[in-house]
């Protein structure tokens, strides 16, 4: 059994959407990154990424791995956000028939799986229709 | 002026209606729908618990409120469904909304009056000055035995207060408690499903305790129920609300715009508080409005506010709790419904 | 830089080995390609294998196959780049040789998937994504696969049926395989109607789970030529990166590291795609080999699904793709993978490739990837 630490590190992104903006070129990391994949500056300012985004290309994962089997089938997409931004993450709320690159969509905070009846609860980020 | 500088809600899209869980049951939905006036209730997604509720909730409260969340100086959760036992829910709230770590923060229990009470708390805190902004959130995910009468009602929504002494939407007049030791309803530790005392929840359970909150807190604040135009009262059902506001002498139209069960069902710690978020979000400056939670146990909490010109520029900030309630629903089978809810007993 | 040759090589019938452990596997493996070569001697091994960690429980298998192979104290080295593991560990034995360092190196890769049932193996395969900003979201290698499908159908108008084409064209190439996991022809029409694993991919349209192992010998182009047999020599090696998030790429539709290692492969090698005769690339899922013929430039951008349709890589095509199976239906042992492509590579370009055999085949193209695309190693070989 994993510790909580491992996500725990992860709070700021999964919890606020905290990213990186490099301080030299403007590039906005997600997640936050020591080095600019653009420039290779490494002063960065903390910033929150844009709320709403559209849909990139988007599947409906059928065969899901152990810890997502109670959600399947589920629809996983990679979203470009309003500042540019791509995230991946789950599409919800949404009828799959519904589901179309270019779909507005925006975040929601939601529990992504648990490790079991009695271990801890992981939550973050998926997506629903804006 | 002290009071709600932002409020906000939220509802899960899913829906499940009296008939299709009498259905399963081989209950009399109409004697449920006419009895009970319930109709449908709200049921969570699997990804959706107390926590992930109360932190939507708050993000719209947040964007009615337009204020810096790390001046949020106390979290309050009620709920009788936090995810664990033992770690607060609150934590996660403060820690998405951005409130941490200078920040006090407290889940509370007290079945279905739990949200109030975080506002009760807020309330005094900014009042005497010890915090800037405090947040009171209301939501549950509740869980009725299946085939039990609660199975038709228990349902799950979050309301969100913030609460401050500059830009209030709507100044606090008046607060008032009525609390009695009652063994109405209650869940044992480890126990899944709640137990309840059948008939004994009502005369002198609800309607002892919300009689007694509100004619306590009309007497404190010197008004009369005419005084008021909106009254909001804890929606076990959709009948007691109304027949306890006939008792203390309100007119229906001064309860149907918060009156939301028939169409949510029971959302426990959340019930009387979305009632207050849909009432918010139909009032004018000026409008007086009170709102009297119940939970069993027994307690109410009592609040009267007077609303404010800011509401004509907040109210608008976030989705409406109607919005939340008519718009994208999804309707679900028992079957299914069931899945969602972990009533399903699977493989290890 | 010395030049380097593959004197021997060596594979079993792939499938779900039921009877048979990882070490013997690969034992019996590296016996036939050390048979093969005619040689009794290696200076060193290097083994691809992604994750036998997780699908056995078992790390530091290098050592352990040195010694089940009766080598030890040679040094061995288990190499790690997910589904390209065979790849780049044929990239590490062909450095060593080319250095002079050694003379004669055991290149191989070994994977035994199924000690774990299929969400496990789902569960370890997506180990290969981003954990945090990928797998934490439940997306699978399907899953992952199909994000650049359903991008590449809206944007270049790829359809369903091309998708299909792929996977009915390497198993006509496949039914001529005898160590295919499964050599059998299939249909447009069975593709189409089989279960969804990730819309819009279905389950034939994905490699499957196997157990398997292949090994190659290298050797100095002077010591190849002592052995009296085809010369099959190594003429170009290129191996790039990518960012292992899909979502973090400019482009989700094309595969940047593959068209960055085939760039390298082809200079060293001194040569452009019309000089090669045939290619083994990984079809781990259909759209990847459409995809990937795209950055190797068979292709022009977004014509890979067309090139499929047309005919273009199937066996008596311009480019055949996929001789031996490719990854749908030779199987899937993931980090064999690399190594399988090289030996369907040797066969051909030493005519040994019975019913399936390209005419005048004398140039050949291994591709080999790691999970989305996050690393990719092509090699060219050329008889000489």
């Amino acid at each position: 059994m994993p510790t909580p630490s491992r996500a725990w590190r992860e709070f700021p992104q999964r919890y606020r959407l905290e990213a990186g903006k490099c301080k030299k070129c403007g590039a906005v990391s997600f997640p936050p990154r020591l080095v600019c994949p653009v420039c290779g500056w490494r002063e960065f300012t903390k910033t929150k990424l844009a709320e709403n985004g559209k849909v990139l290309t988007y599947t409906i994962i059928r065969v899901p791995p152990h810890q997502f089997a109670d959600q399947a089938p589920y629809a996983v997409a990679i979203v470009e956000l309003s500042d540019g931004v791509k995230v991946t993450g789950q599409v919800v709320d949404c009828d799959f028939d519904k589901i179309k690159i270019g779909l507005r969509v925006k975040f929601e905070f939601r529990k992504m799986y648990s490790e079991g009846e009695a271990g801890v609860i992981y939550y973050g980020y998926k997506f629903v229709p804006a | 002026m002290h009071g709600i500088v932002g409020y906000g809600a939220y509802i899960p899209r899913n829906r499940i209606k009296v008939e299709e869980i009498a259905k399963v049951w081989g209950a009399d939905a109409p004697s449920y729908k006419k009895g009970l006036m319930l109709e449908e209730k709200s049921v969570p997604s699997p990804d959706q618990d107390t926590i992930t509720m109360s932190v939507e909730a708050s993000k719209n409260a947040l964007r009615r409120a337009k204020i810096n969340p790390a001046d949020i100086g106390a979290v309050y959760v009620g709920s009788e469904s936090h995810p664990y036992a033992v770690k607060p829910s609150g934590t996660v709230l403060a820690e998405a909304i951005g409130a941490t770590p200078d920040v006090h923060t407290a889940d509370l229990e007290f079945a279905c009056k739990a949200g109030t009470e975080g506002l009760f708390l807020v309330l005094g805190l900014v009042k005497a000055g010890e915090i800037k902004y405090g947040l009171a959130v209301g939501a549950d995910t509740s869980q009725g035995a299946p085939g039990d009468a609660l199975e038709y009602s228990a349902a799950a929504g979050a309301a969100a207060f913030i609460v401050g002494k500059e830009n209030v939407l709507a100044e606090t007049i008046e607060t008032y408690s009525y609390t009695t030791d009652m063994p109405d309803f209650w869940r044992r530790e480890y126990q899944y499903y709640p137990r309840h005392g059948g008939r004994f929840t009502g005369e002198p359970a609800y309607f002892k305790h919300i009689i007694g909150a509100a004619k306590g807190l009309m007497a404190k604040a010197k008004i009369k129920p005419i005084d008021l135009n909106y009254v909001i009262f804890h929606q076990p059902n959709g009948k007691f609300p109304l027949r306890v506001g006939e008792i203390l002498g309100f007119r229906k139209e001064q309860i149907l715009p918060g009156w939301l069960v028939s169409k949510l069902g029971n959302t426990y710690s959340g019930s009387s508080p979305l009632g207050l978020t849909a009432t918010l979000d139909i009032s004018k400056p000026g409008d007086m409005i009170m709102i009297v939670s119940y939970g069993s146990g027994a307690g109410s909490d009592g609040f009267i506010f007077k609303v404010t010109r800011r509401i004509q520029e907040a109210r608008d900030l976030a989705p409406k709790t109607r919005d939340f309630l008519d718009k994208n629903k999804n309707y679900l089978e028992y079957g299914v419904y069931a899945k969602f809810r972990g009533k399903i007993r699977k493989a290890e | 830089m010395r030049e380097v040759a593959v004197i021997g090589v060596g594979m079993t019938k792939w499938g779900e080995l039921w009877e048979k452990s990882l070490r013997q596997i690969f034992v019996e493996t590296a016996l036939l390609a050390l048979e093969d070569a005619g040689v009794g001697r290696i200076d060193s091994m290097y083994i691809g294998s992604m994750s036998p960690g997780l699908f056995i429980g078992q790390e530091h298998i290098a050592s352990l196959l040195a010694d089940y192979l009766g080598k030890t104290p040679i040094p061995a080295v288990r190499v790690e780049s997910a589904c390209a593991s065979g790849g780049l560990a044929l990239r590490q034995g062909f450095i060593e040789v080319a250095s002079g360092l050694s003379d004669i190196v055991l290149v191989g890769g070994v994977e035994k998937m199924t000690d774990v049932d299929g969400s496990e193996a789902t569960y370890t395969l997506g180990t290969a994504a981003d954990q945090e900003y990928e797998s934490f979201h439940g997306i699978t290698f399907p899953g992952l696969y199909a994000l650049i499908a359903r991008a590449h159908m809206a944007r270049y108008g790829t359809t369903r049926e091309q998708l299909a084409m792929v996977a009915v064209k390497n198993h006509d190439n496949g039914s001529m395989n005898p160590l295919a996991q499964y050599p059998f022809k299939i249909t447009v029409d069975a593709v189409l109607n089989s279960v969804l694993v990730a819309d819009p991919l279905r389950v034939l349209d994905c490699s499957p789970i196997t157990d398997g192992a292949a090994v190659v010998i290298l050797s100095s182009l002077s010591t190849a030529r002592k052995l009296k047999k085809p010369l099959i020599k190594i003429a170009g090696s290129g191996h790039a990166t990518d960012t292992i998030a899909l979502s973090s790429r400019k482009d989700i539709t094309w595969l940047e590291s593959t068209f960055q290692a085939a760039q390298k492969a082809y200079k060293m090698a001194g040569k452009k795609p019309k000089n090669i005769d045939l290619v083994e690339v990984h079809d781990c899922f259909t759209i990847a080999e459409i995809c990937v013929t795209e950055a190797l430039g068979f292709f022009d951008i977004g014509k890979g699904g067309e090139a499929v349709q047309k005919g273009l890589t199937s066996l008596k095509g311009k480019i055949p793709v996929n001789s031996s199976g490719g990854l749908k239906a030779k199987g899937h042992p993931v980090g064999a993978t690399g190594v399988a492509q090289v030996i369907e590579i040797v066969k051909q370009l030493r005519g040994e490739a019975g019913q399936r055999q390209v005419k005048k085949a004398r140039v050949g193209m291994t591709q080999n990837m790691g999970g989305s695309g996050g690393s990719a190693l092509v090699h060219i070989f050329e008889r000489i």
